[in-house]
């Protein structure tokens, strides 16, 4: 390279060559950039993403499945024996060990993404034919997912338990999500 | 084409063209009567031929099936029926273009399994090898986008849990998942650039196959012998005597095609395909596409998320040092007894795992599918470097025309330059 050369001066040439390639490859890479980022979902994607739901027409031990983002939520209203059944099972032997009242904001009420977070499907569980694996909560029939009444991951591919969206209860039987 | 004395044609039209724009002589050198082949060719070096034809045919109803389907979730699968009822010859379009994905992909392997029987990837092919592979890889994502295209439940779930294997990447997977959906789940967004892509792959593709011809042509075909050509006894015009040969190949494929389209044309599909997707339910057991199955199965049977997916990309990548892992000089299973054996070992351990990725991974398909899958590794990385050092081959012979002719037949005795 010439400005290695002790004999021979950096010129006003290699400055315009470096000075040059330098734009070239930051305006590449911002235009790079814009084109990559136009793939994220759009703002008209991005604004529905809240939804509020009524939990009044949920009986004890029934389920609701509700759509929030064009991902189904699982909320279930869970019997005293399911509640019991997820704290005794807390200090079990999990994949991913997280306590019972750690996924719920009142133990009544268990809201998740229905989601299996192996591939993607939607779990079975939520109607009383379903079968619910061998834990009690859900089972994912894709690639034998079993989550407990806690939905969390206890036998099976997956790696996680059942994700738990960001939600508040607006009064006793009214929540949003998102 | 080397060396062949420039050629005289004797039509005025053609002369004149061809002294501004030789492309007579190009077209010679290429697929005419200036391109010496071995003579030696069996019908398994059909496939290349059949391989044009079946993308040509593929682009060519592509085309025509784009001007009626809408993407977009709420019309996608309307479109198609559209198409299917009251489009002109619609349904022929689709249900030629449906079956011919799936023959292509039957061609692209018989394809790839001629060369790892005949070792048609050893030097100096290891490079045309490798760009076959970048087109079956955009074959794959191709035939994947396509089949997501008619929105019907499968299509809706073979979307989301291919999309979802993204999602095992450490740290960054469920931003890139999102950024590939454009959305939150897989939706109009995720079925847009699906659409565009799966137009725009076709063009690279066809691309990439004046490559893998440029390649090839550099060195010639290989040869059921898998010895090199000795000189012009070896090697016969490929007009007429190929493109003749390839005809009688293109009229198989067209039957068995015509078969699927007008006898079975739902033979590879799915009943779930014909139910409009609901991203609400997930049908029982969700499966790919046929030729999907054994990389599927290698999925399904490793328990872990982020093994299964590595494995998964594994299964593929290590086609691309198939070069490499196959480490016998000699080139053809026919000199290669040991190497045989295990090549049609090879073969049961994929149509096993086919069966398996069609099946729920429960009970003896998932213990058989880990053995399949953990053989099919064991193939490349272990039993096809060892049998290439330690396997006693049989001799080959001088040339491609003493086997034929005896000793008269040229060869070593009797050198001539290819020239």
């Amino acid at each position: 390279m010439s400005t290695t050369q002790p004999d021979e001066k950096v010129t006003r040439r290699d400055f315009l060559y470096i000075a040059t390639g330098g734009v070239t490859v930051v305006g590449a890479a911002l235009a790079g950039w814009a084109i990559i980022d136009s793939m994220n979902p759009a703002a008209n994607i991005l604004a529905l993403s809240t939804v509020e739901i009524d939990l009044s027409p949920v009986e004890e031990g029934q389920s609701l499945t509700v759509v929030w983002r064009g991902k189904p939520i699982f909320v279930r209203n869970r019997t005293a024996e399911e509640i019991a059944q997820a704290v005794a099972e807390d200090s079990d032997n999990m994949k991913d060990p997280q306590n019972d009242a750690d996924r719920v904001q009142q133990p009544q009420w268990l809201v998740m993404i229905g989601i299996c977070t192996h591939l993607g499907c939607i779990p079975l569980g939520q109607k009383f034919s379903d079968p619910k694996g061998e834990f009690g909560g859900w089972f994912c029939p894709c690639h034998g997912s079993h989550y407990d009444t806690s939905g969390r991951i206890r036998k099976g591919p997956a790696p996680t338990n059942l994700e738990i969206p960001e939600y508040a209860f607006l009064d006793d039987t009214r929540i949003k999500i998102g | 084409m080397s060396g062949a004395a420039k050629r005289e044609y004797k039509n005025g039209f053609v002369r004149w063209v061809e002294y501004r724009l030789p492309i007579f002589s190009a077209a010679d050198a290429i697929v005419g009567r200036d391109y010496p082949s071995p003579k030696n060719l069996n019908y398994l070096w059909n496939l290349g031929s059949i391989l044009g034809l079946a993308l040509v045919i593929q682009i060519i109803t592509g085309i025509f099936l784009a001007f009626y389907y809408i993407p977009t979730a709420e019309q996608a699968f309307n479109s198609v029926e559209h198409i299917m009822r009251n489009v002109n010859n619609g349904w022929l379009l689709r249900y030629v273009h449906a079956n011919g994905a799936s023959l292509f992909f039957a061609a692209v392997y018989i394809h790839m399994i001629r060369a790892h029987y005949y070792g048609s990837y050893k030097a100096p092919r290891e490079l045309l090898w490798l760009i076959g592979l970048a087109i079956f890889a955009l074959m794959m994502a191709t035939a994947f986008m396509g089949y997501v295209l008619p929105w019907g439940q499968m299509s809706f779930w073979a979307a989301t849990v291919i999309t979802n294997l993204f999602t095992a990447i450490p740290l960054i997977g469920d931003s890139v998942t999102i950024w590939l959906w454009g959305g939150f789940s897989v939706d109009t967004p995720t079925l847009q650039r699906f659409y565009s892509l799966h137009y725009l792959f076709p063009f690279i593709i066809a691309g990439l196959v004046m490559m893998h011809i440029w390649a090839l042509h550099t060195h010639g075909s290989s040869n059921p012998l898998g010895i090199e050509v000795k000189g012009p006894q070896d090697t016969i015009p490929f007009h007429p005597y190929y493109t003749a040969k390839d005809l009688v190949g293109f009229g198989v494929f067209l039957l068995i095609l015509a078969f699927f389209v007008f006898y079975q044309p739902v033979y590879f599909s799915h009943p779930d395909q014909f139910k409009p997707a609901d991203p609400l339910v997930t049908p029982p057991n969700i499966v790919p596409e046929w030729y999907f199955l054994p990389f599927y199965a290698i999925l399904r049977s490793i328990p872990d998320k982020l093994l299964g997916v590595v494995g998964f990309v594994s299964s593929i990548l290590v086609l691309f040092f198939l070069p490499y892992l196959d480490t016998s000089k000699v080139r053809s299973a026919k000199y290669r007894p040991v190497f045989r054996q295990f090549f049609f070992i090879f073969l049961a351990d994929v149509v096993i795992l086919g069966f398996v990725g069609a099946n729920p991974p429960e009970g003896a398909w998932l213990v058989i599918g880990r053995l399949a899958s953990a053989y099919y590794f064991i193939h490349f990385l272990v039993i096809l470097p060892l049998v290439g050092w330690f396997e006693r081959t049989k001799p080959l012979p001088e040339s491609i025309s003493t086997p034929v002719l005896g000793d008269a037949g040229g060869g070593a005795a009797k050198p001539e330059p290819a020239e």
